[in-house]
This record gives C-alpha cells, structure tokens and sequence, in this order.
C-alpha cells in the first residue's frame, strides 16, 4: 500500500519509514556510463598530471614533465569531450560558458575545466612542436598559425590515448626525445601555460566531487567533507599510474611516490567517508557500488603497495600502474552508482531527514 | 518584480479526477509518459518528471475493520484514501536554479523557477539537485523539463491550466502571502473539526528551501505522499564544500610537490634545468 | 459521484465546507468515499433494503413530517379492498398472472365509491404486455383517481400509510446487517442524520446514479428513495430532492427530445398500433385528465404542427396518423434478438459503441453480423463498426470474416466542440454552445447528417400515399457555411415553438389545442422567449442571487426546482425562514420567492378545485405535484409500474444468495431472454462472487472517447479488476498479477488491483466477496491501450419499467492468471455452463 514499511538496518537499530510505494523522492541523476564516471577518472588524472608536469619542469625531470603535460591534455580534452556528449543536447556545449554562475560548480567547473583543457593542450603542444623538425619555423611563426597548431595538437590529443601512447611509447628508455633546447616563443608559451596549471591541475582534480556533492543524493551531498579527498587521492594514483607506466622508471620516482601517497590518501578519505555517513553510507558498501567500492579499494591498496616497492622493477610497475588505473576508475564508476542507488531507493532520503526533524521537536513542520 | 504568485494545494479536497494532469499536458502539449499498469492505487504516472508537471498521489490506508458478527478475524480495509496533487515547488532557494550552468533556469518576475528550454543544454545537473525530484531530462529530447508556472498564461493575466482545471478548488493559485493566511484558516478549521493530522508543508520562509512558492495541506506525513520531510536547498552547504575542495586542492599540490622535494631528483647534478632558462 | 461527476462534486465539497454530512453507500471505497464524512460499503443490489430500513425507522418511530405528508402525499388514500402485499403472498402483490409473468394493476388502485376510471387508464399488466408492453408506462402521466377516499387520521388499515408501514415491518437494522453487510450501528448513524437533518429548519437529499439504476428492480430503487424523501419532507424544497446524475453529456436532452423508442417530445407516449387508432382515441387512453398533463391536446396538436405545419389541420387530426407506431417492445436489446433472428435488416449506431458498451457483446455482435446493413457515425473507428474483421468471435472461431453479409458504413461525425447547439444537463439546464473549431474532413454534425439525409430521401419520394409523412414535413431549416450546415438556432426555435403571431412562445401555458400554435417540446417552451436564445445566457453567479437564473435555462419556465410550491406549507407561507424558496404573498395575490414558482401564480393555497375540473383547473391550491393527475407525492403508486406500487426487496437476477425476505428471490416481472444467446449463471458454487461494474474518472463509457487519447489512456492503461487481500491471497493472487473472470457468457482477463477499498461482506453468515471491473476496454477503437470487454460478461436481463439492464449485480467466478485463447477458451467456458 501506499506507506511502504521497509526494516533498514541502520548501525544496529531498524529504521521503520514509509514512503510512497518504494519509490524515489528525488530524482537519480541521469549522468549516462562510461561517460560520466570516465570523465571523473580523465579530469583527476589530468590535473594531478598537470602538478606533477609542473613539479618535474620545475626540478628538472623533463621525460617525466613531458609524458604528464601530455597527459594532462589527453586527459583534460578527452575529458571534455566526454561531457560535451554526455549532453542531452551536446550541441550546445558552448552555453556552458555564457555565464559563470558561483552556485554551481557545473558553471565554475566548466571553466576550470576549459582553462584546464586550453592550458595543458597549450603546454603539451609546445612541448610537441619542439619535437618536430619544423618545430623552430613553427615556434616563430606564433600567432593565428599557432593558435592553429595548438588546435592541431588538441586534436591529437583528443585521438585518444593511442595515439599519444604510442609516441610516449616510441620514447621509453633510450630517451630519443631530448628536451628541446631553443625553446623559443611556443616553448616560453607553453612553460607559461604549464606553470597555469599548477591552478587549474588541483582544482580539475577536486572540483568533481563539489560538482557531485551540491546535489540532493544523499550519498553525494552528506560526503562532501570527504569526496574532495577521496577524488584528490584517486587522481594522484591514477595520475601518478600513467606516468609511471609512461616514464622510463629512472625518471619515474617521483610519479610512484604520488601514485603510492595518493593510494593512501583515496584509501583512508573511503573508509573515513563511509564511516561517517553510517546509514547513507551504506549504498557505498551493498550491490554493484559495492563490489565496484570493494575492488576499488583492493585495486588501489595494492597497487599503492606495488607503488612503493616497485623501484625499477618493469613488471612491478606495471602491474602497479595497471592496478592503479583500474582501481581510479573503479573508483568513479563506483561513486556514480553509489549516487545512483541512495538517490533511487527513499529510505536514504527519508530517515536522515526524519531523524532531522525527530531531534529536533518544533522544527521543521507544523506536526 | 510583480507579486510572487504561488499555489497552494490543498489536499483535504482533492478527489483525485487527475483534470489537473491533463489540463497541464494539454495546455503545454507535453508528450505522454507511456501506457504501463503500475498496480500503485489509481496512479498510474507515478511520480512528476520531464513529461508530467502535475501528478496525483493516491494513497490507501487501512486499518482493521470486524466484519459484522465474523468470527474470523479482523480485515485490513480501506478507510482513507489520500489524493494529492504534486507540483514544482518553485523554491525561494531553488537548488535547480543555483545549480544549472547556463543560466536555462531563471527567476521570473513572478518569483517563479522556469526552464528556458532554448537555452538548456540538458546538462541534467539540475535533475539529481532538486530536492523534491522534481525536474528531469526527457530522452530523446534531450533538455529538462518541469512546471513553469504557466508562465505564459500568467503573463496573458491568466490563472495556471491546472488550477483552472481543479473542480474542488484543491488547487488555489494566488499572491503566495494571501494564500498562506487562507491556508493557515483552513488547517485550523481542519484541526477544529477533529483533522489533528492537518498540517502545511512547505510554507514556512524558514524551512530547508526558505519556503516553497508552490505549498500543500497534507493529512499526513509528507513522505507518505512521496515528499521530503526535510529538504535543504543543497546550495546551502555550497561554501563549505569549497573549503573542503580546496582544501583537498592544496593538500594535493604539496602533496605532489613533496613526492618531488623528497625524490632525489633535484640533488642529481646535470640534469637540472632552471625553469625558463 | 466524484468519480463520474467531478465537476458537480465541487458542489458537494462546497455544501460539506458548510457543514453538509455526506454518507457514501457504495460496494467499493471510491473517490467519493474519500472525500465523504462516512462511507457504508453495500453489497450491490441489496439498496432497497437498506433504504426500506429507513423507512421503517421513520415510521415506526414517528419522524415523519407529518403536515406536509398529510399534505402533499397521498399517505392518507385508501387503496382498494382487492389489493395485496408482498407480505402476504410471499413475494408477489395482487395481479399477478404467472402464465404472461406479468402484473394486472388493477388490484392496485385506490378505493373508491365512485366509478373506476376506464381500464386503458390503469397503466400496465396484461393489456399492455399483450399489446403495447410496458413501453409507455409513465408517459404523459399514469392516472389515478382525482379524488379518492382518505383518511386523514392515518389510521385506516389499507390507507396507504398503514399498508407503508406493515410493508416495510421487516426492513428493520438486523436484516440491513443480514442482507446488505451494513453493520447496525453504521445504520443507526446514518438513520439518525438522515432524521435529524430533515423537517421544516432542514432537508437531506439523495444522489444516485448508474449504481442504483441498472438493477432489475433500478426504478423501484429511486421510488423507494422517493417515498424516504415524501415522508421526511424533502421534496420541492431546497437542499431536498432525489439527484438522478445523468450520463453522456445531454442524456437529459435525449430523452426529453427523445432518442428512446417509446416517447415522443416531452415525454408524450408514443402511439401504439392497436391501442390509438386516431387522436381522440390516443388522448383517451393514454395519461389522466387532471393535473397538467390534462393539457396534452395542446401539446401533443402543437407538436403535430411544429412537424407537419400546414398540412396538419383539424380535418386530418393534425396527421396523428403520420406519426409512427409501436406494435411492441423495440428496445435496444429486443432489437438485438431481433438482428439475430433475421427480423431487423438494418440499423443505425449513432454515438453509440453498443459492440463495448452494450451488456452481452457477443449477443450485440451476432446481431451486428447478421444485418443487410448497419450505419455507423462516430469520431473514430468504434468496435462496433469493426467487429467484422477484429472482434473477439474471429478469435474463438465462433465468426469468420467471409461469413459476414453485414455492409457496413461509417460516417464520421463532428464532435461537440466541432458544432453548435444546446447540452442539456442533469438538473435539466440548457446551455447553449459555440462551435469552436471546424470539423475535420469530412466530419458533419448529427444535425448536417439527418437533415441531409432527409433532404435526400424527400428528392426520391413518389406521390404515394405512403409517402405522405416525410412529403409533408416542415423541413426547412436555413442553412450556411460551405457544407450547408443547418442552422442550429432554428431547430432551437422549432422547440421552443411559435404562436399566432408567428412570434416565439414564452411559456408552454400559451400552447393551444386548436392548431395555432407550434412547439417542438413543450417542456421546452420559453428557450427562445422573446425571441432570444435563453439557453446562451451566460451571467456569473457574482452578478445573481444564489438561483442564478440568468445562467442558461431550465425546462420548465426557467424552474430550478421542481413542485417547489411543497417548500411553502399549506398555507403558503415558508416552512421556516431558513428554508425560505417560493411563497404566496397575500397582498399581491400572487406566488413569489427565489425561483420561478411551479404552480400557477395567481392559484391562492385556499383554492379548492370545483366539481369537474379538469387540468390544471382541478388541483387545489395546496397541490405541489402537479403533473401527477391529484397533484399528490405518491408513496405508493396506484398505477403506471410494471413490478407492484411498492419496492420489496428481490435479489439480483444472479445473486449468490437466497431472498430470505420472500419466497420469490428475483423480481418476478423482470425481463428475461431465454435463448442460447442469452444464458444465465446458475445459482450454486460454480459462481460464488459477487460481480460489479462501473467507470472511472479517466476514461468515458465504452472508451471511443478516452482510449484514443493519450493524456487518458495514460491514466488507466489497462482493465483491471478491484478484489480484496483475502480474496487475492485465497486465490494466490498478488497485486498486478493477471486474474481471468468467467461468467456463463465469457471470460475475460484483466489485471489485478488488490485493495482494501473493496470489502468482503458478511451476508447471510457468509462471507461474500465482491469484484469490481470498470467497463472502459475493448480490443480496438483506435484506441492507444486496449482491453477485454467486459460487457461480454453481463447477463441479458432487464428492469420491467424502463429495460435497462442489470449491470451491476451479478455473480462470477475467479482464476488466477490469464484467460485461454482460441477455441480453448470456449471450452472453459462449456465446462462452466454445462459442468
Ligand atoms: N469519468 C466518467 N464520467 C462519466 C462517465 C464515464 O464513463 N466516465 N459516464 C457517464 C455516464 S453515461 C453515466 S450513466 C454516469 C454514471 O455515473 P455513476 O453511476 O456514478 O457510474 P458508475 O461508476 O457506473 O457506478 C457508480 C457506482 O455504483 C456502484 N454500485 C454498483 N452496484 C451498486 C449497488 O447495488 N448499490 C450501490 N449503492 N452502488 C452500486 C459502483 O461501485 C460505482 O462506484 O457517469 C457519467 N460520467
Ligand atoms: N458493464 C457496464 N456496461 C454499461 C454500463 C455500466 O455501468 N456497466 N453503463 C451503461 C451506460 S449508463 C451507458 S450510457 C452506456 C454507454 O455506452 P455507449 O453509448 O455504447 O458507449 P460510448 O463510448 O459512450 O459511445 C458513444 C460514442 O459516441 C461518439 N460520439 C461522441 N460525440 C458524438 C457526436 O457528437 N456524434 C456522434 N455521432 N457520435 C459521437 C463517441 O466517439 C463514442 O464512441 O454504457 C452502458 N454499459
Ligand atoms: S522544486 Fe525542484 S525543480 Fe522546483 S524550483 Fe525547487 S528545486 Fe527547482
Ligand atoms: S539540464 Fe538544462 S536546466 Fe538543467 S541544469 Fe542543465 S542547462 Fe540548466
Ligand atoms: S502551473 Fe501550468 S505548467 Fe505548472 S503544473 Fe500547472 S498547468 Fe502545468
Ligand atoms: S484537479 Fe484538483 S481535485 Fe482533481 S486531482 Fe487535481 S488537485 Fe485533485
Ligand atoms: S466531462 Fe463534462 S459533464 Fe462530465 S464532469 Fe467533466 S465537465 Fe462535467
Ligand atoms: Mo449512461
């Protein structure tokens, strides 16, 4: 009938609520897979990979800074053009950018996130043309050509992964790809984009989960204290994974001491998150979340743990960057269906919002 | 900015015909929600989204009755039957106005929430922000959808379709501070009567929403009809998420610089190049 | 009511914000229900004794409003030595002739010293079945004797108070309990405010609708309502009155402009083959001499005129002769045999889905297949203009397509919002109606499609004397528009009727029998007074006082209640200030008060009607009921019903449970098929519940309307069947799950809605369960959902009165899960009908 009475354990006490029929008080969100949850993982591994680029120019790692500027840009691009198709009408991307809105970290983050993909593509562009033969006669020619060149290098990016691994690949250990010494105008350009980033790196990889948090869904919206560290650490470990399986592992130390920190940080702002939360925790722990949480949490621990004790270990790192990126993904896949299912089941609604007004006497409603 | 316009809904009289329903899909032109038996009462829509703008609760309680002179027992049997009519809220803090990036949700001079379908991008950030779940992305449509207040009948001087539409008056649409002394009369007519359970939900400037432009007179908990208790604008937490992404931002920064302070990197002669040069 | 008349209940809701209690007595816990101050779950044909319960308490407990019974009713009359009670021949009243299973009134009538009026007079019986049936019962007013003997202290044993009383001994709160599952105490509350709430500060009214008319014994319901209402003084007085809620919009208009086959305009008997060889010999036989229906010359001549114009004259008998006639009973579901008899060639369905609608569809559609040809007008594809090639006897086998001879036509028609005209609503309003769009391709009103019609039949007339009648019709209208549409207003003014002058009437006391004037409907008369459409005024309520007589107008001479000359007291003065309506203001000399006063104006309450007066002439001025020939509130009903003057209570045709009131368990005079195309569930366990039907806010009648329409059809998507959680879980039955119901006619499947809204009963010690189906499904019509019909699970059998059919009551059996198909299904059911 109508007020349905489902028993929830919650912490040792039974929950009797009622509801309409089971169903949901507030709306699922309608974010569709893999988009949503991809672009989580590609917008934490780009701005932690735009740190760590940063770090590496700056202390002089440049095989290092180079596979992170470029994976900043594939990531950061790819990213946004995972959100642009997650759109009901994808079309209109650009309305995203006719106002900035300080209520909403969609409006704030959309700026981020386009300061972020601009910023890294930049950087990593510079950092390619030097590469090529033409690259002097390129740098100098700056201007609309250049602009063009930038575009040609989102471009690229925006191939995928393949493409770009593929040149990382070409590089591994015999280091043919030296650092380009004129740097010239592209080269101070993109430095410059790239000290940017230091910026928009950190703020790609944490804005997510206020995007997330500033919802209704009681699993988002009662984690926001946590989320922002559970994503920053994701990102270090997904981040800290593809350089590390990008890098000659000579260059690579510093990419496995945030992968292992990071695997850390994820791990304990996981468990402190779903301890707090108690009850509206629990779609963290139960169905698919769950098992995704759980293999998370596994993927992420161990490859942590393969992070730190790899050293220059071929097989260990890989392993550990693989376990790593699947565990970041994980991760994301496993926040969206936690959302998901605490928003499509009442009682986490519900009995949050009752015990609210319970303790309360005289608040709230007239009863 | 004219008067703020609102509705108040009062349940205590709503027969459930569902005129309301159709008078807002056949004045919006909204396309059907599908054909499905849903064995939920007399409801069949079964609750607001990108297609059905007003939608009718139908809740059956029982409790025991003794059939006269049985000897088997007691019978769980009907003995009230709620209907309520749900709408938008149109919040005076609207988590779906504060949260959608482009500026497609606005607040019109009646102090109402309405979606600019024109200029929606169907982000759907709005949908899971709505406390009230109400708001939603049609698919194949792409954009989100929900009661505009009729905008464009008030514009006209018209009162909404479904208020127009309502034979009980269940359904009263007003200036919201006109409508909130009648409904304060009404519960405490009610109350008087004997309806202890009369209460209005969504009225008060001081709740979660700082008060709904759209307000209801329920005969029971508000969750029993498929409302929050409790709602907060998620906005309201808005600051403190920021500080604790920031937060999380810096940690993350030094973090990452640390990792690289700590790697012996910078100490290892030749390979260091000054930023910039 | 809230259900099927939503915007009429914001009436209800306003009256209960006012302090109305309003009781609910219904099987099922509905949208009424819920918003009702008590709710009585009933089992379905079983009202007359909860409502004879009523009477009985009233009676025995003296809370009768004596003064306007004594008044205004006839509860004083002495009624004939001869007659006698169901009480005393267990069952059946006097007359009973058991070869022709009908009544022979006579018995019936009242005492008297003078002559009995002529046989034909008394209505009903033998004669009529023999002859005319019972088609003509209450038209033009049955007659009773004008002045009867009465007793005035009430206490003569057979005056009609006494004989009230010893019939309704027996109806008593224990046998409410027994027979209907009303708890006692349940009744002493609604008993109790029934009471307390009528007399001269208040009045309680009734409404009814569909729930208590479609019984075999539907017109004895609402008279039993009505005798309650007489007793307790709540006739013609405001906030009084038995609300009959009517159906399709206008149903009201339809059988005041009848589409029935047994009156004319005005509710005119419609003459008979044998019985009304001319005008004088019809005027003789058919309604009294007293009373306002003593002017039926007028109407009836008026009306002749209005149709046949100059070519009726006084020589000619105004062609009374033009005018058809009945040789029998053409009711809709006799002409149904009559189809499949081979005896009725060709048939019009206009606005109509009788292969839904109609009870026993598989009997309408074997009908349907046997015709030469069959015309369909409607909106959209219906069933009924599609069972050829769709309907459910080409499933089973039962019908082939390349069987089928039937041509059939379909004519699609303007809706009303695609036309103008009149609606006229159930408290007998007309309003007038804009077109508000053109009808699309090639839709034409009902009005373009007979007028048409008839032009078109009047071009292939010869100069034959059979011709004569559509030869000489007026048949003229102005017409306008591209498709020559006629002009609605004109027909509006046919109606209404001119006089001498050629200008239109006012009122239908101006109607003369002398050829010179012209109406359409006399109860219509005043519609275009002073030449306006007075059926368009549209003034608000805000700019009149509460009668608001300015919005529309209603038959008669813009009345808002009927006989309201009871809401003074005899003397003419208001029965309190409270219940102030009409009165007679003695310095005027004349009748005044809110609403049209519905009695002559100038009558004083002193008048007393000289010797031989006739009409209008021979009612005293104390009189309210004035179409009655002696002007009384009958209690019981000397003349003019086919099953005894008063209720009794009999079961449903199929019940599962004996009368245990009388030997006779059914309505004796009920009408019966039997044929193999009609069978019956028998009695017995093989049936054990309770079956009824009904509508839902959602959808219209047979859903040619609402399933075609997305918004609807979305509502309720699918048929369903309401039962209680005992029953469900009995069954193994879960809510959505499928359930299949069978009767001995079909079996049909719908899903299933477990709810407590619907309660099983204790009746007789038994507990009886009850299920509910709305009617609303059929397996095409253009329709965006679709469904079994329920129909095809009614029983063919009829009230005696009026034929409606008993929809409501019936017995049926349950199985979970869906029904067979195909021939498998007609084997289930031979297991059902023969095992
Ligand atoms: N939405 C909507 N409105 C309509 C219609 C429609 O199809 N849909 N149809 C129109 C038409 S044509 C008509 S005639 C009217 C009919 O209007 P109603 O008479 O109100 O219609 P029903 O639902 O058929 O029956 C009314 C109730 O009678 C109950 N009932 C059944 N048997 C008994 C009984 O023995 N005793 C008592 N006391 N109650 C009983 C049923 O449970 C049901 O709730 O509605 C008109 N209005
Ligand atoms: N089991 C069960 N059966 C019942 C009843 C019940 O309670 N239970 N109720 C009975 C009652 S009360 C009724 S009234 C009947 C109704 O039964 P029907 O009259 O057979 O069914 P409707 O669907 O109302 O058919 C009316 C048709 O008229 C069409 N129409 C509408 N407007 C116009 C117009 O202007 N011109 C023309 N030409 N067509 C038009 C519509 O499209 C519709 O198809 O059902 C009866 N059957
Ligand atoms: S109820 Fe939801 S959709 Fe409506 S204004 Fe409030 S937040 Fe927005
Ligand atoms: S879906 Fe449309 S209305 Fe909703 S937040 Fe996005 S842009 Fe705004
Ligand atoms: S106000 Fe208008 S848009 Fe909103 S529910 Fe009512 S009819 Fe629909
Ligand atoms: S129109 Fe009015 S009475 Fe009907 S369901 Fe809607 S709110 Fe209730
Ligand atoms: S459909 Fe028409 S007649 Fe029926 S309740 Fe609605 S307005 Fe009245
Ligand atoms: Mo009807």
């Amino acid at each position: 009938m109508g007020q349905v009475k489902a028993g929830t354990a919650v912490e040792g006490r039974d929950a009797e609520f009622r509801s309409y029929y089971g169903r949901p008080v507030i709306k699922p969100p309608v974010w569709h897979e893999p988009h949503m949850p991809t672009y989580l993982y590609l917008g934490g591994m780009s701005g932690v990979s735009s740190s760590i680029a940063v770090m590496a120019r700056l202390t002089g790692n440049p095989r290092l800074a180079r596979t992170a500027r470029l994976a900043a840009a594939a990531g950061a691009s790819v990213g946004a053009a995972l959100l642009a198709a997650e759109l009901g009408r994808p079309e209109r991307f650009l309305n995203m950018l006719r106002v900035f809105k300080p209520t909403s970290p969609m409006s704030v983050g959309s700026w981020i996130l386009a300061a972020q993909s601009g910023l890294s593509a930049a950087a990593a562009s510079a950092d390619l043309a030097g590469l090529l033969p033409a690259a002097g006669g390129a740098a100098r020619l700056g201007g609309r050509r250049g602009a063009a060149r930038l575009r040609g290098g989102l471009g690229a990016a925006l191939l995928g992964g393949r493409r770009s691994a593929a040149l990382l690949g070409g590089g591994g250990d015999t280091g043919i790809l030296g650092v380009a010494e004129d740097r010239g105008f592209l080269g101070v350009a993109g430095d410059a984009a790239l000290l940017a980033t230091a910026l928009t790196g950190p703020l790609t990889a944490t804005y997510t989960a206020v995007l997330i948090a500033d919802t209704a869904v009681p699993a988002w919206h009662e984690a926001y204290r946590e989320l922002p560290f559970l994503f920053a650490g994701s990102a270090m470990a997904a981040a800290g994974a593809v350089a590390m399986l990008a890098t000659p592992r000579a260059q690579a130390g510093p990419a496995r001491a945030v992968a292992a920190v990071g695997a850390v940080v994820e791990t304990a702002a996981g468990t402190l998150m779903e301890r707090r939360l108690g009850m509206v925790g629990r779609p963290y722990r139960e169905g698919r979340a769950g098992r995704l949480m759980g293999t998370a949490r596994m993927l992420t621990a161990g490859g942590g743990l393969l992070a730190a004790v790899a050293g220059r270990s071929r097989v260990l790192t890989a392993l550990s960057g693989l376990a790593l990126t699947a565990g970041s993904l994980c991760t994301r896949f496993g926040v969206l269906e936690a959302g998901r299912a605490s928003a499509a089941d009442p009682a986490y609604t519900i009995v949050p919002q009752r015990d609210r007004l319970d303790a309360v006497p005289g608040e709230g409603l007239q009863g | 900015m004219a008067e703020r316009m609102g509705f108040f809904t009062d349940t205590s009289v709503c027969i459930g015909c569902k005129a309301c329903e159709v008078a807002c899909k056949e004045w919006n032109q909204l396309p059907d929600d599908g054909f499905v038996f849903e064995a939920t009462s007399y409801d069949n829509t079964g609750m607001l989204g990108a297609s059905t703008w007003r939608h009718v609760a139908f809740i059956e309680q029982s409790r025991p009755v003794q059939l006269p002179s049985a000897d088997d027992g007691a019978e769980d049997s009907v003995d009230r039957w709620l209907m309520a009519s749900d709408v938008c809220k149109h919040c005076t803090h609207a988590a779906c106005l504060d949260v959608c990036p482009t500026g497609a949700l606005f607040r019109t001079e009646f102090d109402t929430v309405v979606v600019q379908s024109d200029i929606c991008n169907g982000c759907g950030y709005c949908v899971p922000a709505c406390p009230y779940g109400v708001i939603d992305r049609r698919e194949g449509d792409g954009r989100a959808w929900k009661c505009t207040m009729c905008y464009d009948r008030q514009l006209g001087g018209l009162e909404p379709a479904c208020a127009k539409a309502c034979p009980t008056d269940s359904i009263q649409f007003g200036p919201l501070d006109e409508l909130r002394e009648r409904a304060e009369e009404r519960v405490a007519r009610l109350r008087a009567d004997g309806h202890e359970e009369a209460r209005l939900y969504g009225e008060s400037p001081s709740d979660g929403v700082g008060g709904a432009g759209a307000f209801f007179l329920l005969l029971d908990e508000p969750e029993v009809y498929g409302l929050p208790p409790d709602p907060v604008v998620t906005t309201r937490d808005l600051p403190a998420m920021w500080r604790w992404a920031g937060a999380a931002a810096l940690s993350l920064a030094g973090t990452v610089a640390l990792a690289f302070l700590k790697d012996g990197s910078l100490r290892r002669g030749g390979r260091h190049h000054r930023w910039g040069r | 009511m809230a259900e099927c008349h939503p915007v009429g209940f914001q009436w209800v809701m306003e009256a209960k914000a006012r302090g109305a209690r309003v009781f609910h007595v219904d099987p099922r816990f509905t949208r009424t229900s819920a918003l009702a101050d008590r709710y009585l779950p009933i089992r379905a044909g079983s009202d007359i004794v909860l409502l004879g319960a009523l009477i009985n308490h009233v009676l025995e407990n003296g809370l009768d409003f004596r003064e306007y019974v004594l008044a205004y009713t006839n509860a004083a009359t002495i009624v004939s030595e001869d007659f006698r009670d169901t009480e005393d021949l267990d069952g059946l009243f006097s007359g009973w002739d058991p070869d022709t299973a009908t009544y022979d009134p006579r018995s019936w009538a009242y005492a008297s010293t003078e002559e009995q009026p002529p046989a034909e007079h008394v209505e009903g019986g033998r004669r009529h079945a023999e002859a005319a049936g019972p088609e003509t019962y209450g038209a033009g007013g049955a007659a009773a004797h004008p002045s009867p003997q009465t007793d005035p202290t009430l206490t003569h044993p057979r005056c009609v108070y006494q004989i009230l009383r010893r019939h309704f001994a027996r109806y008593t709160p224990e046998l409410v309990e027994r027979l209907c599952g009303i708890p006692a105490a349940a009744f002493a509350e609604l008993a109790e405010a029934v009471t307390a709430n009528s007399g001269r500060e208040r009045t309680t009214a009734w409404v009814y609708s569909v729930g208590w008319t479609q019984h075999t014994v539907g017109a004895q319901y609402i008279r039993t309502a009505s005798i309650l209402q007489l007793l307790l003084g709540n006739m013609g007085r405001p906030g009084g009155g038995i609300m009959a809620l009517r159906g399709h919009a206008s149903i009201q208009g339809s059988t005041d402009i009848p589409t029935l086959f047994n009156i004319l305009p005005g509710y005119l008997a419609m003459p008979h083959a044998h019985r009304h060889d001319n005008l004088e010999h019809y005027l003789e036989r058919e309604g009294g001499e007293t009373g306002f229906w003593g002017n039926r010359r007028s109407y009836l001549v008026s009306l002749l005129k209005a149709w046949w114009g100059e070519a009726a004259t006084e020589d000619n008998d105004y062609c009374f002769g033009h005018l058809p006639r009945l040789t029998g009973d053409h009711g809709h579901y006799t002409t149904v045999m009559g189809q499949i008899d081979g005896t009725v060639k060709g048939y019009f369905v206009i606005g109509e889905n009788p292969a839904v609608g109609s009870s026993g569809g598989r009997a309408q559609r074997l009908g349907l297949a046997n015709l030469d040809w069959l015309v369909v007008r409607d909106l959209t594809l219906v069933e009924t203009a599609t069972f050829w090639r769709d309907g459910p006897e080409l499933e089973t086998g039962e019908m082939r397509t390349e069987d089928i001879g039937t041509e059939v036509f379909f004519l699609p028609a303007a809706s009303h919002v695609e036309k103008e005209g009149t609606f006229t609503n159930t408290q007998r309003l007309l309003q007038w109606r804009e077109k508000a769009l053109d009808p699309p391709g090639d839709c034409r009103s009902d009005l373009w499609f007979y007028y048409h019609l008839g032009k078109l039949v009047r071009r292939r007339l010869s100069d034959d004397e059979i011709d004569r009648p559509p030869r000489e019709l007026t048949w003229d209208y102005p017409e306008h528009g591209a498709h020559r549409e006629p002009s609605a207003e004109a027909v509006l003014r046919e109606i209404n009727g001119v006089g001498p002058d050629g200008r239109a009437l006012s009122s239908s006391t101006q109607l003369r029998a002398d050829g010179s004037t012209t109406c359409g409907c006399w109860i219509y008369c005043g519609v275009y007074a002073d030449e306006v459409n007075q059926a368009a005024r549209r003034r608000p309520r805000s700019e009149q006082d509460v009668v608001a007589p300015e919005w529309g107008w209603a038959w008669p001479a813009n009345r808002r209640i009927l006989y309201n000359r009871a809401s003074a007291d005899p003397e003419g003065r208001p029965w309190s200030e409270r219940k102030a309506y009409v009165w007679w203001d003695p310095e005027r000399g004349e009748w005044t008060g809110h609403d049209v006063p519905d009695c002559e104006i100038g009558k004083p309450p002193d008048y007393l009607p000289p010797e031989g007066a006739r009409a209008q002439d021979a009612l005293a001025g104390t009189d309210p009921f004035i179409m009655q020939s002696d002007g009384k509130g009958w209690l019981y009903v000397p003349s003019g019903l086919a099953d005894g003057p008063l209720p009794a209570h009999y079961e449903p045709h199929e019940s599962p449970v004996a009368n245990i009131l009388y030997g006779q368990r059914a309505n004796p005079a009920r009408r019966t098929y039997d044929r193999p195309e009609s069978p019956y569930n028998r009695p017995g366990p093989l049936f054990p519940y309770v079956l009824t039907t009904y509508r839902l806010t959602e959808h219209h009648t047979a859903g040619g309307m609402s399933r075609p329409l997305a918004y609807l059809a979305e509502l309720q998507p699918e048929l369903f069947c309401e039962m209680d959680p005992r029953l469900a879980a009995r069954l193994g039955l879960g809510n959505g799950d499928w359930a299949t119901i069978v009767t001995s006619r079909t079996v049909v499947e719908a899903r299933v809605l477990v709810t407590g809204r619907v309660r099983p009963l204790r009746v007789e010690g038994r507990v009886i369960h009850q299920i509910g189906l709305p009617y609303h499904w059929g397996w095409g019509g253009g329709g965006l959902v679709t469904g079994d019909v329920v129909n095809d699970l009614m029983p063919l059998v009829l009230d005696p009165n009026v034929y409606i059919q008993e929809g409501k009551a019936m017995t049926c059996d349950v199985r979970p899960g869906r029904r067979p198909r195909g021939r498998a299904l007609l084997d289930l059911l031979e297991t059902y009908r023969h095992g």
